[in-house]
């Protein structure tokens, strides 16, 4: 059992005790523990459950690679499922719960799971879940959401505060152990800009704890000295906590801040997300320690050699009165020297080696300890806590030759260097066969915008995996004791039986066995790619740190061929997960994306306007009064301004000036219609096609003077539709003449709507509308009331229309006045719902209803609005297309239910027969349905194949639950056929 | 995150300041054009492992479009050129014939 060691701790403060919880329960640590510090010494060993088989588990490492132990933190707004023990630092009041079971941790129903896990092989969820085709919705997919899953998903808001932040550098470091802080100082030296990153709170990496002297000094004073030279530097910033997580395109870094995590509450923000570009990135990530896979290596108290002596040295934490230490290299004789110095016992040490002979393993040996070479382990004893190993020839297939009592196993099976970063910008990797381990290839790094190296890899990244050897390549002098070569084994023994295989864990996160990844090679997946997917080996949080080199090892064993050959996994960011609020930073909430807001936005909101959502505007829907339902306020308003007068906010409106020589030319090819023959101070509704002939936009275009035209767009449009025309002015007729601009928001415009329109604006006074002045579809610059305007006799509504622009900072005084002086006229402001039913009433199409991207405007019978006279325009090409022109397309028809009720948006009409996919046929969708209060019924247009010929017809449409609702075909007008109302 | 300079306004920027347009250098084919041709103008694009010219707009800064020569696979920008060009540099060409001898060229 783990406990507390009454002396040392290089990382504790004793005199500051902190008081948490684990599942309720409390507990106590010290300042400079680690959760997983805090938990191992209060005797906690198991501490979560696996995620597939439920299997108990406990602590494999010491840091971020840590695959079992993940905890939620806090409670309610500050809950934050699956943290990492490891790198989680312990604060007084921390709450920690652990995941993955039911009904508790030390009893888990489960764990029925790893009874069955003959029946849970690689691909079982692909294998099993096929037929029947019903049961995957109503029965699997149920269990297997309760089933699967690590922690649960907060359920309130976050409360805390996230920032990001960026920063620009020549060179950036990441990892602040010996080679990331000599690669900062020469950096730093040399008058660059640098910024050094370190993920934990401690500088110094592995050398505090792993030994030997650097420069003279023992580790822990010469990563002193050396923080006290960079902190005296102005062009050096350091931070700790501080991880870089991605190195991406152009050396652009993204490094991860965990400012405030350790103190919740402070006020500082949790989480700093840092967007780094720097000229060069060095990454010192250091090295993580390769478990050995054999039988029941996933027991707690089976962990990482390196952890345990981390545990020991750094926390004073005893993993286990008696340490078993597994191994096929020297470094691991580390760990028997830290036991045994905390005054614990080895009961053995098996060496997987033929010969151990390297001076520590002489130096351990010296001290009365067993090696026994050419040893390892046949399987773990023990269940929820390790009893003992059995011990058995590792060249043989597992038969003990005798058995061990012991309460943890120390493992290593050498090491891999962290060469994230480096891969994740297209960084290459060699196989490096003597230290078994892949390494940065210099001679391939990933590259940046000049064909340079945009990153360079240090110390044990780069494969030097030893003191003296990192400090060489740093340029500084160090001593170590020496270590002779490691000896490969990627499973233990080497002829390890089936039974054995099937609890020998490579990624203990996704509890994937050598057993699966020999299965899915047998079954075909040959690519380390395929084979990742299909076993979910490193998959997750793990990204390969653990599982990566072991699981691909057995894949080359099984397929027979080099390791190089199978290659890696690709590595993707983050190295660690990172939390959601850091990437969402500040943007939440109200400043989640800019707001666009006419200059009448206050007036709306102030009478109690139910707003939509129109791109980044927000527009009024309608304005319902006390007691009156959305609906009843749509009629009255569309009612009251088809009888009197309404005042719609169309300020959102697109309105994008076009100017010079070649204007006219130019909007020729923009639009279907001929606009260079628009007479000076007329109107014309325009359609505007992609060259790829389908409808992308439409609004009136106005002539303003002989050089001049003033392009209305949709209110979504507005900025597409000026690109798209720059484009075209830009890289294709750059040698036209012609200037836009985009004034959509330099004017206010409001709509005045009704039988009473042109009396309201007589109210007002100061130019003539009158029919004669101002016909329909013509335009005049003039006053209103005192404000400078421009009217335009144009309608979306079929009523006596003016559309009147004045400059945006009189908007909201020109809305009051239009409303004060159409008071008598009982004037009320009207929303975007009525003015969708009066378009509709009209038959006038919307973008985006009846079109989707595939629609062009024959098939809307705007055949009209087509000019034949013009040789080319955008999309007329494409319009000629056998497609285009195919007499089966669907046209533009009016559908009228025949009980009179609205038709359900979207819906299809079912046609004879089926297609090659089993579905039934179909012959037309409605694109928009409302009902009318004028005409006292629902009416609706829709998409009908050879519809305009079949008027009158009735046909059939599919609602829900099959219901069918028969429509018979109509003239898509249904309101003023005549068009009497709008040119008076 | 690529970054770009915007050889109108000279501001060395982020991807994000960009929006991107696709391959550059395509001709145009319209009315009076054959289906084959309008197709290959319409869809057909490279998709080149290696040099791949393409277009950009600075859209939030001077919003103005340029085209850049860029390696798909290693990301190195061989150069950026205004839009107002029916084919790449001739010096941006010897450019990037100097760094990828195999290169085919631009067409």
């Amino acid at each position: 059992m783990s406990t507390r060691l009454a002396k040392g701790g290089r990382l504790i403060d004793r005199s500051q005790p902190l008081a948490f919880t684990f599942n309720g329960k409390p507990m106590r640590g010290f300042a400079g523990d680690t959760l997983a510090a805090a938990l191992l010494g209060g005797g906690k060993s198991l501490l979560g459950r696996s995620f597939k088989y439920h299997r108990p588990r406990g602590l494999v490492a010491s840091g971020a690679e840590e695959p079992n132990v993940l905890v939620g933190l806090g409670r309610n707004a500050r809950f934050e499922p699956d943290q990492r023990a490891t790198t989680t630092e312990l604060f007084s009041g921390l709450e920690a719960t652990s995941q993955n079971h039911w009904p508790s941790l030390e009893f888990d129903v489960g764990e029925v799971n790893n009874l069955l896990y003959k029946f849970f092989p690689a691909g079982f969820y692909y294998k099993t879940f096929m037929k029947p085709r019903w049961a995957w919705k109503h029965l699997f997919e149920p269990i297997v959401r309760q089933a699967a899953g690590l922690g649960e998903a907060p359920k309130e808001a976050d409360v805390d505060r996230y920032e990001q932040a960026y920063a620009y550098c020549d060179v950036l470091v990441a990892g602040g152990g010996v080679a990331g802080l000599a690669a900062a100082l020469k950096a730093g030296r040399e008058g660059r800009r640098v910024i050094l990153c370190e993920m934990t709170a401690n500088w110094g990496g592995r050398a505090p704890v792993d030994g030997g002297t650097i420069e003279g000094l023992s580790p822990e004073e010469w990563v002193k000295t050396a923080l006290q030279a960079l902190e005296g530097m102005e062009n050096v910033r350091i931070m700790d906590r501080t991880m870089v997580s991605g190195l991406l395109d152009h050396g652009y870094a993204i490094a991860y801040q965990r400012v405030a995590d350790h103190t919740p509450g402070d006020g500082r923000p949790r989480h700093r997300l840092w967007r780094i570009r720097a000229g060069i990135t060095q990454v010192a990530t250091g090295a993580i320690e390769r478990p050995l896979a054999f039988a029941g290596n996933d027991i707690p108290g089976v962990m990482l050699a390196s952890a345990v002596r981390d545990y020991i040295v750094n926390w004073a934490v005893s993993p286990g009165d008696r340490v078993v230490i597994v191994t096929n290299n020297d470094d691991a004789y580390r760990t028997a020297l830290a036991v045994l110095d905390a005054g614990l016992t080895v009961p053995a040490i098996v060496d997987a080696r033929v010969q151990a002979s390297g001076p520590l393993v002489q130096a351990v040996r010296a001290r009365g300890v067993a090696v026994l070479e050419g040893r390892g382990v046949a399987k773990v004893l023990g269940r929820k806590a390790v009893k003992g190993v059995e011990i058995c020839a590792q060249a043989g297939e597992g038969g003990a030759i005798q058995t061990v009592e012991c309460d943890c196993v120390a493992m290593s099976g050498g090491w891999s260097p962290v060469v994230h970063l480096w891969s994740h910008s297209g960084g290459k990797l060699n196989w490096d066969e003597t230290a078994a381990m892949f390494r940065p290839d210099a001679t391939r790094p990933p590259t940046g915008p000049e064909g340079l190296a945009l990153a360079a890899v240090v110390g044990a990244a780069n494969g030097n995996l030893t003191l003296d050897a990192i400090a060489a390549e740093a340029g500084i002098a160090a001593e170590v004791e020496a270590e002779a070569p490691l000896e490969p084994v990627w499973t233990m023994p080497a002829g390890a039986s089936d039974a054995l295989k099937f609890k020998s864990f490579l990624d203990y996160q996704n509890d994937v066995k050598v057993s699966d990844v020999q299965l899915a090679a047998r079954e075909g997946y040959e690519s380390v790619e395929h084979t990742k997917r299909y076993t979910t080996l490193g998959m997750a949080s793990d990204q390969g740190k653990l599982s990566n080199i072991n699981g691909l090892a057995i894949l080359s064993e099984t397929l027979g061929q080099p390791i190089p050959a199978t290659g890696t996994t690709t590595f993707r960011p983050p190295y660690t997960p990172i939390s959601f609020g850091a990437i969402a930073g500040e943007a939440r909430g109200e400043i989640f994306q800019p707001l666009r807001k006419t200059p009448m936005h206050g007036w709306h909101e102030a009478r109690g306007v139910h707003w939509e959502p129109v791109g980044l505007w927000r527009r009024p829907y309608t304005y319902p009064k006390a007691g009156e339902s959305h609906r009843e306020a749509v009629n009255r308003e569309i009612v009251n301004t088809r009888t009197n007068v309404g005042l719609l906010d169309a300020s959102t409106l697109g309105k994008i000036l076009v100017k010079g020589p070649d204007a006219g030319k130019f909007l020729d090819m923009m639009y279907t219609n001929m606009m260079s023959t628009l007479p000076v101070g007329k109107c014309r509704y325009g359609l505007m096609c992609s060259d790829n002939g389908f409808l992308m936009d439409d609004g009136v275009v106005v002539r303003l003077s002989e050089d001049s035209w003033l392009c209305h767009t949709t209110s979504g449009g507005a900025d597409r539709i000026h690109g798209h025309m720059e484009d075209w002015l830009q890289c294709e007729w750059w040698d036209w003449k012609v200037y836009t601009a985009n004034l959509t928001e330099q004017y206010a415009q409001v709509a005045v709507v009704g039988p009473k329109a042109r009396k309201l604006l007589e109210n007002l006074g100061g130019m003539d509308v009158s029919k004669e002045a101002l016909p329909f579809m013509t335009y005049k610059e003039g006053t209103l009331g005192g404000f400078p305007a421009r009217v335009f006799r144009i309608s979306f509504s079929g009523e006596l229309s003016y559309e009147i622009a004045v400059p945006a900072n009189m908007g909201l005084a020109f809305w009051e006045a239009l409303n004060a002086a159409g008071e008598e006229l009982g004037v009320m402001p009207y929303g975007t719902e009525a003015l969708h039913v009066m378009r509709a009433e009209k038959g006038f199409i919307m973008i985006g209803d009846e079109t989707d991207g595939t629609v062009i405007p024959q098939d809307l019978g705007l055949g009209w609005a087509i000019s034949k006279k013009k040789a080319d325009y955008l999309g007329k090409r494409a319009q000629e297309r056998k497609a285009m022109v195919d007499p089966d397309r669907w046209l533009l028809v009016g559908l009228e239910t025949l009980d009179g009720s609205v038709l359900p948006d979207g819906v299809y009409a079912p046609a004879e027969g089926h297609n090659a996919n089993g579905q039934r046929n179909t012959q037309g969708r409605v694109t928009s349905t409302y009902y009318s209060p004028m005409l006292n019924k629902g009416i609706a247009m829709g998409l009908v194949k050879h519809g305009p010929a079949r008027m009158g017809e009735v046909i059939d449409f599919l609602g829900d639950k099959g219901a069918v609702i028969k429509a018979r075909i109509v003239d898509p007008v249904f309101y003023d056929k005549e068009g009497a109302k709008a040119d008076v | 995150m690529l970054t770009l300079t915007c050889p109108l306004c000279g501001a060395t920027v982020e991807e994000t300041e960009l929006a991107p347009g696709g391959e550059a250098h395509l001709k145009r084919f319209g009315p009076g054009s054959s289906d084959a041709e309008f197709e290959s103008y319409m869809f057909n694009r490279k998709n080149p492992k290696g040099v791949h010219f393409e277009r950009w707009r600075h859209a939030y800064g001077c919003g103005k479009w340029f085209l850049a020569a860029r390696d798909t696979v290693t990301w190195e920008v061989f150069g950026t050129y205004p839009a107002q060009t029916t084919e790449p540099p001739a010096d941006l060409v010897a450019k990037i014939k100097a760094k990828r001898p195999t290169w085919e060229g631009y067409k």
